[in-house]
């Protein structure tokens, strides 16, 4: 480090810059996370097709999934999330959650497609040791979109958790 | 400027430290063991930083070992002794505390599975405090070895090491305390009641790669690494003299300023304490008072340490947590788990340590700035940690 003597000025210790250890899109997701609520309250209000909850606080990641679907096409519209977790838990979540709302939405059996690799791809590469925390992500939901089967009687398309 | 609040981690070179080792480095670079003018020089270089060390701590200079780090200075006492003991038949069983650094722990977890030790781990209570009395009743008849760290560098508690080196002196046990964190503290070794005793460089604003083991007179110990037998025959390779000279200037430092830096940090700490813990579900880990005047340790409620963390970086703050994603083994600190703590809180663990550049904005800094991170990571979070009543927690998904 440098003492403020030496004369550098702030412009220069600025411009050094911060060191960040994920990718930029990680970084993106992290500190300007989509598709979340404002506040809980907000959460508490919003009327979901689908909840599903994975993971558990003593491991360190917990991720929850809420889902609205328009039944007509079989597609879901729209989806929101929380996430108890390190950066790259949070980036994921975010990541899916774009994925899945873009362009108008997504069918239903392409959402149950989504693989741990296409929330990591999406981000730009996760450290091996973090691609568990993006697993969750789909599984949350899957436990979603089953949830939305159970609710509205299709559970002749519940798939099982694996 | 980076608000550096990991002095736990590292700190920077005092600049009256670098400026000795630079003589070392350019002028007077010769290899100890030569029978040069060169060499010589270098060698009576040594001989005054042993001189000087010994001194510091109450010691005679052919107890000081110079080594590359904390960890070997580990390494050397732990290994080095029970190895010696060994062969000499007195026995097998070592004991330590569940809070010890890792390289305690995982040096004996070695001489259990390698080596054929047998090795007790004692307990702490809520605040990380070892009990004398728990270490006087795990000696069995062929205890050889007690190892008690004197300041624990996660949560920064401050262990009874008088009392425990008593009890292992009375039982006629070899007592180590690895002191790596506690340069600030009363290092004198007849106080202490240590037969052997940690220090490194790095934590003292001395330089990286520096360590250094005191071996009372007398005390059984081999070596764990062999060579041209530099050391006094304890630790082979050619000395690190700028780094030696580094490392005792270093301490000469630390210990002459010790009790006014000591004043000072215990202000700024408590003041950080005050703020963080205005914050709603925050709780301190580790002892309000029998504390490193520089440490705050916090966990926070129904959020991840890592995420806290590098949200704090992007503000600038360097801080260090026990979260699980910011250590190797993904699991969550060990040391917070000791305390009794779920898992749970054990992941929102976020440490600051303060040191010699740290002043009052510093900590205003945090104080202003954490609050805000805290309430949008929360907002994020699907997780709510209750503290009831009788210390016990309540998690809801």
């Amino acid at each position: 480090m440098t003492k403020s003597k030496s004369g550098r000025s702030a412009g220069d210790v600025k411009a050094r810059g911060r060191k960040w250890f994920y990718t930029k899109t990680v970084k993106e997701h992290f500190f300007s996370p989509k598709n979340i609520f404002k506040t809980k309250a907000e959460a508490a209000k919003y009327k979901a097709d689908g909840v599903g909850v994975v993971g558990s606080a003593a491991c360190g990641d917990v991720m929850r999934m809420w889902i609205k679907v328009d039944r007509e096409k079989d597609k879901i519209v729209d989806c929101k999330w929380m996430t108890f977790g390190c950066a790259s838990a949070i980036a994921s979540t975010s990541a899916l959650s774009v994925i899945l709302t873009e362009r108008g939405g997504m069918k239903i059996d392409k959402a149950l497609r989504i693989k741990p690799q296409d929330i990591v791809k999406r981000l730009g590469n996760l450290p091996a040791v973090k691609f568990h925390c993006s697993v969750l992500g789909d599984q949350a939901l899957r436990a979603a979109i089953n949830d939305y089967f159970k609710k509205t009687g299709q559970t002749g398309r519940i798939v099982p958790a694996n | 400027m980076e608000t550096y609040l990991d002095h736990a981690a590292a700190t920077y070179v005092d600049e009256r430290v670098k400026k000795e080792m630079d003589k070392y480095c350019l002028k007077e670079y010769g290899n100890p063991g030569s029978f040069n003018t060169v060499g010589l020089r270098a060698k009576e270089a040594v001989d005054k930083a042993r001189e000087k060390v010994a001194g510091i701590i109450g010691a005679e200079p052919k107890e000081i070992i110079f080594t590359g780090s904390g960890t070997e200075s580990i390494n050397l006492a732990i290994k080095g002794v029970a190895r010696a003991l060994k062969k000499s038949g007195k026995g097998k069983h070592i004991i330590t505390s569940t809070i010890e650094h890792h390289a305690v722990l995982d040096t004996c977890k070695y001489l259990e599975e390698e080596e054929g030790f047998e090795v007790t781990y004692v307990g702490v209570d809520r605040q990380g405090l070892v009990n004398p009395n728990d270490v006087e009743s795990a000696i069995k008849e062929d205890t050889i070895l007690i190892s008690i760290m004197y300041a624990n560098n996660e949560i920064g508690t401050i262990e009874p090491i008088e009392e425990i080196g008593a009890i292992a002196r009375k039982r006629n046990v070899i007592f180590h305390t690895d002191a790596c964190q506690a340069g600030m503290l009363d290092l004198d070794v007849r106080k202490l009641n240590a037969d052997l005793m940690t220090l490194n460089g790095s934590k003292i604003y001395g330089p990286k790669g520096t360590g250094m083991l005191y071996v009372k007179k007398g005390t059984p110990i081999k070596p764990i690494i062999h060579g041209g037998g530099q050391e006094f025959g304890l630790r082979s390779g050619t000395e690190n003299v700028p780094g030696i000279v580094g490392f005792a200037k270093a301490l000469e430092i630390a210990q002459h300023e010790r009790k006014r830096e000591a004043k000072r940090l215990t202000k700024l700490r408590d003041a950080l304490i005050k703020g963080l813990m205005k914050i709603p579900k925050v709780m301190l880990n580790g002892h309000p008072t029998k504390r490193l005047p520089n440490n705050v340790n916090v966990s926070i409620l129904d959020i991840e340490g890592e995420s806290l963390l590098l949200n704090l970086n992007e503000h600038g703050i360097c801080a260090s947590s026990g979260s699980a994603c910011t250590s190797k083994s993904l699991k969550p600190s060990h040391v917070i788990l000791a305390l009794g703590v779920p898992a749970e809180i054990a992941h929102g663990s976020l440490r600051f340590t303060l040191g010699k550049r740290t002043t009052r904005r510093d900590i205003d800094k945090v104080v202003k700035v954490l609050p805000r991170i805290v309430e949008r990571l929360r907002e994020l979070s699907p997780v709510t940690i209750e503290l009831e009543e009788k210390g016990e927690f309540k998690v809801r998904i």
